[in-house]
């Protein structure tokens, strides 16, 4: 063990460690990158990521449901991984990379996920479906070729208050099979 | 949720000397899932949070015959689950990480924060005493190596001091001629187990009798609980399905389970009957293959 490193940093750790401004709750600085711009803003530390992405930077997509991680409407992709935005702190997402559902269209041009849910009717309310979307998408990117086992498992993570999840399903396929076709 | 103040450290010595000086009034975050939960509730108000999520030497997995398997304390569920070492040389850890919980939650919780959430419906913790795996934790002045069966001492309550963190899991390459297999009620695959049993049988390769064996019951009691009793008729005897359905009956009848919204004591009680002899089962036939 590095006994000067601790040493010198107990004694000052306000200044050496990040973090640590001397106040409880004070905002501090996070950079984050989501949808491919670059955010620097002051949030408070026990801010969620989900506040953070709808209230300061308006990207009201993404839901907020449970706040327990139970329902998985709140889902966004970090780093190329779905995760639940309401069970993350904000800062614990500095320097991280984000992806919503506001991240997916091209201009007009919907992501053919998206188109997939529209044209195969596999949208009731709405609510659940952001989550929903970014989950497929986590799925697809990491396995393009999912079985309907793979794809089920995973459509598990965000539940649906209206009905069944069988047109949920089949859209995945629909758009795993566009996706793989160049689209 | 209650203001705190934050830290981010990116070592484990900043990690260890912040904990040092905020003795007690300091929580370690690392993937938070469960953490923010109690937060969120009120049951867990720190008036200092420390995020050792960002310390990336904690995030490993190495394997080697001789000295088993060590998993970093912030190795994410998924990772685990996903790994080519453990799926080949620790089936049912990567079994056990499949069931833990939804993608999204594996995807940022660790292995290391579960353990010290100390859930007692916790997967982890119950595969691991099956597989008689150790734990690294360290302080300032030290490190310690303790056993993880006794490391949950009550309900949320883990033997971890206030400025101690725990760095690494330490499994042991099982012995040959050992299956372990692990089983829990879910009302979803991903959901938390209502009850769940993680078992360990090593056989005599000749005789074909248990010379050793571990069952370990979940959400059956505060903490993780060996059912020693039934470990013991085993021992010397070829196990058969009278002696698996016996286990079962030991576990139900030693076990504690609490009431609530998923399902009353004495459902649980009745189910532990049902999983122990599965999870048991499976085990034995795994022993048998090899």
């Amino acid at each position: 063990m590095n006994q000067k490193g601790i040493g010198y940093v107990s004694k000052t750790p306000n200044f050496l460690i990040e973090g640590g401004i001397g106040m409880k709750g004070e905002p501090r600085e996070l950079k984050i990158k989501v949808n491919g711009m670059l955010y620097e803003l002051k949030v408070k530390p026990k801010a969620l990521l989900s506040d953070v992405l709808r209230k300061d930077l308006k990207l009201t997509g993404t839901k907020r449901g449970c706040l327990e991680s139970t329902c998985g409407v709140c889902t966004v992709i970090l780093d190329g991984k779905a995760v639940r935005s309401c069970s993350i702190l904000a800062v614990q997402a500095n320097g991280h990379e984000i992806t919503t559902i506001e991240g997916l269209a091209k201009g007009d041009k919907l992501h053919p996920i998206q188109e997939a849910f529209i044209n195969h009717g596999a949208i009731e309310c709405g609510f659940c479906i952001p989550g929903r979307v970014m989950m497929a998408k986590a799925l697809l990117d990491e396995n393009p070729n999912p079985t309907r086992e793979e794809i089920r498992l995973a459509m598990q993570g965000v539940l649906c208050a209206d009905s069944g999840y069988v047109k949920q399903i089949e859209a995945v396929e629909i758009a795993a099979e566009r996706m793989r076709g160049g689209e | 949720m209650k203001d705190f103040e934050y830290f981010a450290p990116k070592t484990v010595e900043e990690a260890l000397s912040l904990l040092s000086q905020y003795k007690g009034e300091a929580k370690i975050i690392a993937g938070g899932q469960s953490m923010l939960v109690v937060m969120r509730q009120g049951l867990l108000a720190p008036e200092y949070v420390v995020d050792i999520k960002g310390i990336t030497a904690l995030d490993y997995m190495t394997y080697d015959e001789r000295e088993g398997l060590r998993i970093g304390a912030l190795t994410i569920h998924r990772a685990i689950e996903k790994s080519p070492i453990i799926q080949k040389h620790f089936r049912v850890l990567s079994e056990m990480e499949r069931n833990l919980a939804t993608i999204q939650t594996r995807n940022w919780g660790t292995i290391g924060g579960n353990l010290c959430h100390g859930d007692s419906a916790g997967d982890p913790a119950p595969v691991l005493i099956a597989l008689d795996a150790k734990l690294k934790l360290k302080s300032l002045s030290g490190e310690r190596i303790v056993a993880m069966e006794g490391f949950s001492k009550d309900l949320l309550e883990v033997d971890l001091e206030p400025d101690e963190m725990l760095v690494e899991i330490q499994v042991p390459t099982p012995r040959p001629h050992t299956g372990v297999a692990h089983e829990k009620l879910m009302v979803m695959q991903g959901d938390a187990g209502i009850v769940g049993a993680a078992v360990s049988i090593t056989l005599k390769p000749k005789e074909g009798v248990c010379e050793d064996a571990r069952i370990v019951i979940s959400n059956a009691a505060s903490v993780p609980m060996r059912v020693k009793e039934a470990e013991k008729r085993w021992i010397g005897k070829v196990v058969n399905d009278h002696l698996l359905a016996e286990a079962g009956d030991i576990a139900s009848a030693e076990a504690d389970p609490p009431s609530d919204v998923h399902a009353s004591s004495e459902y649980r009680k009745e189910m532990l009957k049902v999983f122990v002899k599965r999870a048991a089962g499976k085990a034995l036939e795994r022993a048998k293959e090899g």
